[in-house]
C-alpha cells in the first residue's frame, strides 16, 4: 500500500483557488511534468506573492490549509501540479468539492480535520513532519521544535475515496466495474 | 418523505452504490472542450482505451482559445478534431460554428429537463437552467464519462433559495447572483444542489435561469437548478416538437423534473429582490461583492462584455441600450464578444454590433478569450477590468490585473463613463 507524508508546508489562508493553484495560462500544456515549476505561483498569503520556490517547498510532501481549498475551476491540472512536485497530501478544513474529487480520482489524499485540529496545527511551531495512518485514520503532526509534542489527530475517509486511493484512481476502478 | 429533483434525477439513472455516499449515475449528456479534454484523450489512447461510450452523447467544442493563438493551442484543437473524427463524434463545433461551451451547447438543444450532464469545467451548473443535474469535473473523471457513461457523486444534498419581489428596472439576474454569493460566501453551498424557485425565477428567460445557475459554483455548489417550465418547453421546441403533441404536453411532462412539495432541505433562504441594486465585486473573491454605488467613480481600463454568464442575445441588448448614440470614456477599452455564431448573427441583424463598434469596441469571434486570461484582452499588472463573467480570481484576466464582475448594463455605463458607474442613472434619465 502507498504511504503518505513528509514535510509538510502550512499555507494559512482559507478559499484558496485552482487559478492560484496552477494559472489558467498554463492549461496549454498537454504533459503533467511542464506544470512543476508553475505550483501555487499566483497565490498570495496575507496579500503578499507566495514564494513557491522555496526550500521548504522542494522538500514538501503535504500541503497544510484552512478552509474551502481547491474552490474555482474544475482544472485537474491543479492536482497534477501538486503530484509531479511529489505532494501526496493536502490537509485542509474543507476542500471544495470537484478539487477534492480529482485528488481522490488521482490516488492522492484530501484530508479534512476538524477546524480545532486545523487551528492546532497552525499554532505548532518549527518546520512540521506529518505521518499519515491510513487504517487507523490518525495522522501525527511533528515538529522540528523539541519543546513541542507532536500532535494527533484523527481523520474519516469515506470507503469509497479509500478504496480509490488504494486502486490508484477511478480510472481503473470504472473499467473494471462498470 | 418527497424527493426534490436532484433526488428525482438520482433515482433515474443511478447505476451503482459503491458506498452507502456514492452513487454512480449514468450520464445522457458528456460535454468537452479543448483545455480539459484532450488531456484526457491522451491519456486514453496510451492506456489502450481510447474509445467513447456512445459517440452521439458526446458533444464537444473548441471554444476557450480560438481560432488557435499558439502552437500549443493549436495542438489542442487538433488532438479534439483528430478524435471527433476517429469516433465519429458528430456534434463538434469548430472554428466558424463555434462558441462558448454553456452558450452553444443549450442552443442546439442538447440539453433536457431530467438529463444528467458532466463536462470538464466547473461552469457545467449552467445547464441546470433546464432542470438538468450538470456538474463540473476534472479530467479523470471526464475520461471515465466518455469511456463509460458514468460518473459518481456524493448522494446529493439540496438547499432552496426563493427569490421573490419586483427586479428594479437596470437589475438583473447577474445582479441576483452575486447578492446570493455574497450572502452564501464562497463556500455556502459546498457539495450542495442549490433550487432556484419562486415568482422572480419563474418569470426569468431562460438566458437569464442560466446567469443565475451558471455562478452557483462561486457558492461552492454542485450543481444550480431551475425548475422546467413553459419558458423552458417553448425555448426547447424546436427540438422536441417531434416528441409532443403541443407546449402543453411538454410543460405536463417536464412537472416530473419538479421537487416534491414535501422534500427536504438542508437550508431555505428567502431573497425579495425588490430592493435589490446592482451589485458588483471588489476583490478577488466572488462574495467580495458590494452595492454598485459603494464604488461608484473607481477608474477602469477595459470593458469585457462576453462569457458564458452574460454573453448571451439578452445580455448584448441590454448593454447595447446604454451604449446606443454613446461613445467610450476617453483612454478605455472595449471588448465585446458574442457567445455563439447564432447570438452574433442576431446581433447583427438587429444591429447591435453597429452599436458596439461605433462606440468604439472591439468585437471578437464568440470565444472564452480574456474570462480566463488566456486570450484576446488579457490586463497588465496593475490594470482594472469591469467585466461580465463569473470569476474575479487574483490574476484571472492576467497577472496583476483586477476583474470587478459586474452585469452588461454596468459594464455598459462603466464603458460610457470610464468608471464604475450605476447604469440606472442611463436608464432612468431615458425614461423620463
Ligand atoms: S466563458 Fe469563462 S467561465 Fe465560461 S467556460 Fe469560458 S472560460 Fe469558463
Amino acid at each position: 500500500m502507498k504511504t503518505f507524508g513528509g514535510p509538510a508546508v502550512l499555507l494559512d489562508r482559507n478559499d484558496i483557488n485552482t487559478d492560484e493553484i496552477i494559472p489558467a495560462k498554463y492549461l496549454t500544456e498537454i504533459t503533467k511534468i511542464a506544470l512543476k515549476p508553475h505550483l501555487l505561483e499566483d497565490l498570495l498569503l496575507d496579500g503578499k506573492p507566495f514564494d513557491n520556490h522555496s526550500q521548504a517547498m522542494k522538500q514538501a510532501k503535504v500541503v497544510i490549509a484552512r478552509a474551502n481549498f481547491g474552490c474555482g475551476s474544475s482544472r485537474e491540472h491543479a492536482v497534477w501540479a501538486f503530484e509531479v512536485n511529489d505532494i501526496n497530501v493536502v490537509i485542509a478544513e474543507s476542500f471544495a468539492r470537484i478539487f477534492r474529487q480529482n485528488m481522490f480520482n488521482c490516488g492522492i489524499l484530501a484530508m479534512e480535520l476538524a477546524k480545532s485540529d486545523i487551528e492546532a496545527i497552525f499554532a505548532l511551531s518549527g518546520e512540521l513532519s506529518i505521518e499519515v495512518d491510513m487504517e487507523k485514520g490518525i495522522m501525527t503532526a511533528t515538529s522540528s521544535d523539541p519543546g513541542q509534542d507532536p500532535l494527533q489527530c484523527s481523520f474519516v475517509l469515506n470507503p469509497y475515496d479509500k478504496n480509490l486511493v488504494s486502486a490508484g484512481g477511478w480510472l481503473a476502478f470504472a473499467d473494471a466495474n462498470y | 418523505m418527497g424527493k426534490t429533483i436532484t433526488d428525482k434525477i438520482f433515482d433515474a439513472h443511478l447505476r451503482d452504490t459503491p458506498s452507502p455516499e456514492n452513487m454512480v449515475l449514468d450520464l445522457d449528456v458528456v460535454l468537452c472542450h479543448e483545455i480539459t479534454t484532450p488531456i484526457a484523450i491522451m491519456d486514453l489512447v496510451e492506456k489502450g482505451m481510447d474509445r467513447v461510450y456512445d459517440p452521439a452523447k458526446i458533444k464537444a467544442v473548441i471554444d476557450h482559445v480560438t481560432p488557435a493563438k499558439d502552437s500549443k493551442t493549436a495542438a489542442q484543437g487538433k488532438i479534439m478534431r483528430d478524435w471527433a473524427k476517429r469516433h465519429n463524434i458528430k456534434d463538434f463545433f469548430d472554428v466558424g460554428a463555434n462558441g462558448v461551451c454553456h452558450a452553444l451547447f443549450p442552443e442546439k438543444g442538447f440539453i433536457r429537463p431530467g438529463y444528467t450532464v458532466i463536462m470538464g469545467d466547473s461552469h457545467t451548473c449552467t445547464h441546470g437552467a433546464f432542470g438538468a443535474f450538470a456538474a463540473g469535473v476534472g479530467t479523470t473523471d471526464l475520461e471515465v464519462g466518455i469511456l463509460k457513461g458514468v460518473c459518481t457523486f456524493r448522494a446529493p444534498v439540496s438547499m432552496k433559495i426563493e427569490i421573490s419581489g419586483q427586479l428594479q428596472q437596470g437589475v438583473t439576474a447577474k445582479d441576483v447572483i452575486l447578492a446570493i454569493i455574497k450572502k452564501l460566501t464562497v463556500n455556502g453551498a459546498t457539495d450542495r444542489v442549490i433550487e432556484f424557485v419562486g415568482p422572480v425565477v419563474d418569470s426569468m428567460s431562460m438566458a437569464a435561469r442560466m446567469t443565475l445557475c451558471n455562478m452557483a459554483v462561486e457558492a461552492g455548489a454542485t450543481s444550480g437548478l431551475c425548475y422546467p417550465d413553459r419558458v423552458t418547453a417553448e425555448y426547447l421546441w424546436p427540438f422536441i416538437k417531434g416528441d409532443y403533441t403541443t407546449i402543453d404536453a411538454a410543460v405536463k411532462d417536464f412537472l416530473t423534473w419538479h421537487s416534491d412539495p414535501d422534500a427536504e432541505y438542508i437550508e431555505t433562504l428567502q431573497l425579495d429582490v425588490s430592493e435589490l441594486v446592482p451589485m458588483v465585486t471588489y476583490g478577488y473573491k466572488p462574495d467580495h461583492v458590494k452595492d454598485i454605488m459603494d464604488l461608484e467613480g473607481t477608474p477602469v481600463d477595459q470593458i469585457y462584455i462576453g462569457s458564458c454568464t452574460n454573453g448571451r442575445i439578452e445580455d448584448l441588448r441590454d448593454a447595447a441600450s446604454i451604449l446606443k448614440g454613446r461613445t467610450l470614456a476617453p483612454g478605455v477599452r472595449g471588448i465585446v464578444t458574442p457567445a455563439t455564431p447564432a447570438i452574433f448573427s442576431q446581433a447583427l441583424d438587429e444591429g447591435i454590433i453597429k452599436i458596439f463598434m461605433d462606440a468604439g469596441f472591439c468585437v471578437l469571434n464568440p470565444t472564452c478569450g480574456a474570462c480566463l486570461g488566456m486570450s484576446s484582452g488579457v490586463l497588465a499588472d496593475g490594470e482594472v477590468c469591469a467585466s461580465t463573467t463569473n470569476r474575479n480570481f487574483n490574476g484571472r484576466m492576467g497577472k496583476g490585473g483586477m476583474v470587478h464582475l459586474m452585469s452588461p448594463f454596468s459594464a455598459a455605463a462603466a464603458a460610457v463613463t470610464g468608471t464604475i458607474t450605476d447604469p440606472r442613472h442611463f436608464l432612468v434619465s431615458e425614461e423620463v
